[in-house]
């Protein structure tokens, strides 16, 4: 089945349905799934997925619909609920098809290499991370290594005449390693990816789930106190992956972005460069063309210490009078494309992890932060999220502290930062965003 | 209403057979259609209508500890057997015959008065903007506002090797407000939600119910103060207040994090946890609650499991595997997010049962304190216990009395430690409706308590 073939008739079977304009994306994959536990194969699994979204344009009114039956009639049920759903809604006159498409060649998406490991192979790579997690001294239980993959394929098509396709592959992995018992157990998660399972390291990934537990035995709550905070890698990312949400040009144009209006002004510290780069061959995000087909590219979003742009899809630049940033981005086929990140990137500064701890001297280090999506206001931007990690004494890791928010706003926290740290590396959760640690001059940090 | 079967007996028996054929002690097939709409309204403008049909199905064989499975998107004979091909290619035994299937038996459902998918979609716009217009009319500081109206219908069916076959077929709907309110250059954001497994009949009852509470959430917000910070007690709202006990009691009894010593609560069977008037129930079975289904999706009936009775710890909650592993029963827990993923333990509908006093009563004892009615969300490391939650809504407790609201408050603390800090609860039990997110699957989860009273909790604020 020629994926491509199946976008296009579902275009045609939309026009055939009363569409003025449509638009169809159409997915293939299969992935595995590969669970330790105890030196053993706790769960593995091999699977396969298809189906195909449509969007439909009437006369200004759009509708969605999708379905996993990619047979003839089963393409044209989905076309025609789609045309159908139109009629419910509003009249937009900036949603539309984009006015020119394209695809951007990135190199390396998927790798050939994903093909030639056997199950085997991937079942002895997740124990090998269990192995590298419970040899570490101290850890007293390895809830899970988990290997993952996949490997899909993407059609475009619309009735402008744009058609085109890409494959991709990705792996990753996983560890959750305790250490401690009883009400002293602590957790801590290791993780790597890449386009096929070679660019993973078990010794790296076990070694970080046991080390981010072991440092934490013994934590206990904190005195409350405003100072300086670094945050790791991993809690950088989930920051700037928040961040990057707000730049959403339809978060802006709704008025639920503090950053709205703030086009081109000082938010943050020179410090801080954040770009949005669809075109990383490294980045799990990557892709030739965005969920509407416009050519991907490389935005940058913060620089000089400003607020350079928002994010856009089509929709929301032709409201503004803007060319769209190719950020149009879908989940899956079964959602329409809306505004949203590629990858994140933080671009690194000079000091690595021991640097940014002298240049704290005395503070908070955060290696993990709880509830940031229900603990932020994103129209305010102010939050307080729970967090654990160590104290920064005299300019070195200290003792290491749980149960405890630091709070602050967005505004005020970009401002903050005093340096980017080294050492950047690519997270996966919170959007794809790659990262290195932050010290960050102040926050407030309650605790006992 | 009867459901047209999604596999044949006689197919689903061809398929377990293919399963089993290099051993396994036992193996199943889930099989689904799910049929979706969503429209929802936002900046002024009724958009994003969308509808979805899938239908898929995943095949597992259980052998010892390890599952091996596999799904596929479609319902053809071919595809089924190819993953049940595919999940016994780990397994090197003699093959087993799995027992013969009758049809599947439908569960007793839950009664839909209106079959949501029969309403036109007009007047699902028509509520849309009904409610935008009560919450704009709410004050002239509202800005923005968001709704959205989601429904689905799954019907499932599952067949065990044991000859287990079950059916249900679920309906959800529900209704979702967000309101920003704006006032000097301060902006603030209320959220209100109602969902059931119900038909449409759900919704039409006053639905700008909805839009005026997240409205009145926002506008209430305008005049708060900051949070304090430090310990205090904390008097927890009812019905979403409930997350709290989803989060910070009922994830560490899910089976799966017990047995692997992921709980604080592992171990803990029959020790007093709570004072003796704390008891608290997970139940798939009450009427129309958005966490309640006719089966679990391992074809095991739902059911009230008691979880704590009178402050002692009863009962975990099991799936099949989990159970097995204990030689317990299953609980009906054996939830999942679709055929594309495998049933873990999951809650229901999670609740404290009502105690006998008020919420004023459980005030008016307060010298200095919080009131937390509702939160924004919360996260707990079910290994340690430790929690934070978000407060969406909350107010200062002064000499007894609700005072000030405040805003950026979260709770942080540990579920063992809040759960014997319980010392009092109040009678007005309500269930609200939420999404669960757990090994990368989200399942409708009703989060519920009456008014319940913490004597000591960590307040994170920004003052």
């Amino acid at each position: 089945m020629n994926l491509e073939d199946v976008a296009r008739r579902a275009v045609e079977a939309a026009g055939d349905a009363g569409a003025t304009d449509a638009e169809a994306w159409a997915e293939q994959a299969t992935s595995r799934r590969i669970q330790v536990y105890d030196g053993e194969v706790e769960s593995l699994s091999d699977a396969g997925g298809r189906g195909v979204g449509v969007r439909a344009f009437v006369d200004g009114r759009s509708g969605y619909a999708y379905g996993t039956d990619l047979s003839e009639a089963g393409v044209a049920e989905v076309a025609g609920a789609a045309r159908a759903a139109a009629d419910a809604a509003d009249p937009d006159e900036h949603s539309g098809l984009p006015d020119e498409c394209g695809a951007t060649p990135v190199a390396g998406l998927a790798s050939p290499a994903l093909g030639d490991w056997s199950t085997e192979r991937k079942v002895e790579l997740a124990l090998a991370i269990e192995r590298a997690a419970r040899s570490r001294p101290g850890v007293t239980q390895v809830e899970t290594a988990t290997y993952s993959d996949a490997e899909g394929s993407v059609a475009l098509a619309n009735s402008r005449g744009f058609s085109a396709g890409y494959d991709a592959t990705q792996a990753w992995a996983y560890a959750s390693a305790f250490a401690g018992e009883g009400a002293d157990l602590m957790t801590g998660l290791g993780v790597d990816l890449g386009r096929d399972p070679a660019a993973l390291d078990p010794e790296a990934i076990g070694g970080e789930a046991a080390d981010r537990a072991l440092a934490l035995v013994g934590a206990r709550q904190p005195e409350s106190r405003r100072c300086p905070v670094v945050l790791d890698a991993f809690v950088a990312a989930s920051f700037i992956g928040f961040i990057g949400s707000m730049l959403s040009a339809d978060a802006v144009q709704r008025g639920r972005s503090l950053f709205a209006g703030k086009e081109g002004d000082e938010i943050a510290d020179r410090a801080l460069v954040v770009t949005d780069d669809a075109t990383d061959p490294e980045g799990p995000a990557s892709a030739p063309f965005d969920g509407e087909g416009s050519a991907s590219r490389r935005t940058p979003l913060i620089g000089d210490g400003r607020l350079l742009t928002f994010l856009f899809d089509v929709r929301t630049a032709r409201r503004a009078g803007r060319s769209t940033t190719a950020n149009a981005s879908r989940g899956s086929y079964r959602s329409p494309p809306s505004v949203g990140t590629t990858n994140l990137v933080l671009e690194p500064g000079e000091h690595d992890l021991e640097g940014l701890f002298r240049e704290a001297g005395e503070g908070l280090f955060v290696t993990d932060v709880a509830g940031l999506h229900s603990g932020v206001n994103p129209v305010s931007g102010t939050f307080s999220v729970g967090a654990s990690g160590r104290l920064i004494e005299g300019g070195a890791a200290g003792a290491p502290v749980r149960e405890l928010t630091i709070a602050s706003d967005l505004v005020s926290m970009l401002k903050a930062v005093r340096e980017v740290g080294s050492g950047a590396r690519w997270v996966p959760f919170g959007g794809s965003v790659k990262a290195p640690p932050i010290l960050v001059g102040e926050m407030s940090v309650s605790g006992a | 209403m009867t459901t047209p079967g999604l596999v044949e007996p006689a197919l689903a028996e061809r398929v377990l057979e293919r399963a089993l054929a290099r051993g396994g002690d036992f193996a199943e097939l889930y099989a689904e259609a799910r049929n979706g709409f969503a429209i929802s309204l936002d900046d002024g403008r009724v958009e994003r209508p969308q509808g979805g049909r899938e239908r898929g199905a995943c095949v597992r064989v259980v052998q010892g500890d390890s599952t091996y499975y596999g799904h596929v998107d479609g319902l053809a004979e071919q595809d089924l057997l190819r993953v049940a091909e595919s999940a016994s290619q780990a397994l090197h035994d003699e093959a087993r015959a799995p027992a013969r299937l009758s049809a599947a038996t439908p569960a007793h459902g839950h009664a839909i008065e209106l079959r949501p998918e029969e309403v036109e979609v007009e007047r699902k716009a028509a509520v849309l903007r009904s409610c935008e217009q009560r919450a704009r009319g709410a004050a002239p500081e509202v800005t923005q506002v968001r709704i959205g109206y989601g429904e689905n219908r799954r019907q499932v069916e599952v067949f065990g090797s044991d000859g287990r076959a079950g059916a249900d077929d679920r309906t959800r709907v529900r209704l979702s407000a967000q309101v920003v309110a704006r006032r000097d250059g301060r902006v603030e954001t209320g959220t209100d939600t109602r969902g059931g497994h119900a038909g449409w009949e759900l919704i039409a009852a006053d639905p700008e119910q909805v839009a005026e509470q997240a409205a009145r959430r926002a506008l209430t917000l305008l005049d708060a103060v900051d949070a304090p910070t430090g310990r205090l007690p904390v008097v927890v709202g009812n019905a979403f207040g409930g997350v709290l006990l989803h989060e910070a009691v009922g994830h560490g009894l899910e089976a799966d994090a017990v047995q692997k010593r992921a709980s604080v609560y592992a171990g803990r069977l029959g020790d007093q946890l709570a004072e003796g008037f704390v008891t608290a129930y997970d139940d798939g079975q009450r009427p129309n609650e958005w966490g309640s289904d006719g089966i679990d999706d391992e074809g095991i009936p739902t059911q009230r499991t008691t979880v704590l009775e009178d402050g002692r710890l009863t009962s975990y909650l099991y799936d099949l595997v989990t159970a097995r592993r204990d030689g317990a029963e299953p609980t009906g827990n054996g939830r999942r997010e679709s055929f594309r993923h495998l049933p873990i333990p999951r809650m229901t509908n999670t609740y404290f049962a009502p105690g006998d006093a008020t919420p004023e009563e459980l005030i008016g004892e307060i010298e200095r304190g919080l009131y937390a009615v509702s939160f924004g969300g919360g996260q707990v490391e079910p290994a340690t216990g430790d929690f934070v939650f978000g407060v969406s809504e909350g107010y200062l407790i002064e000499g007894g009395r609700v005072t000030s609201p405040v805003r950026g408050a979260t709770l942080v603390g540990n579920g063992i430690d809040a759960l014997a800090a319980i010392d009092g609860i109040a009678s007005d039990l309500e269930i609200a409706s939420g999404y669960c997110g757990k090994g990368g699957q989200s399942v409708p989860a009703g989060v519920g308590q009456p008014h319940v009273r913490i004597r000591e909790l960590t307040v994170g604020g920004t003052a």
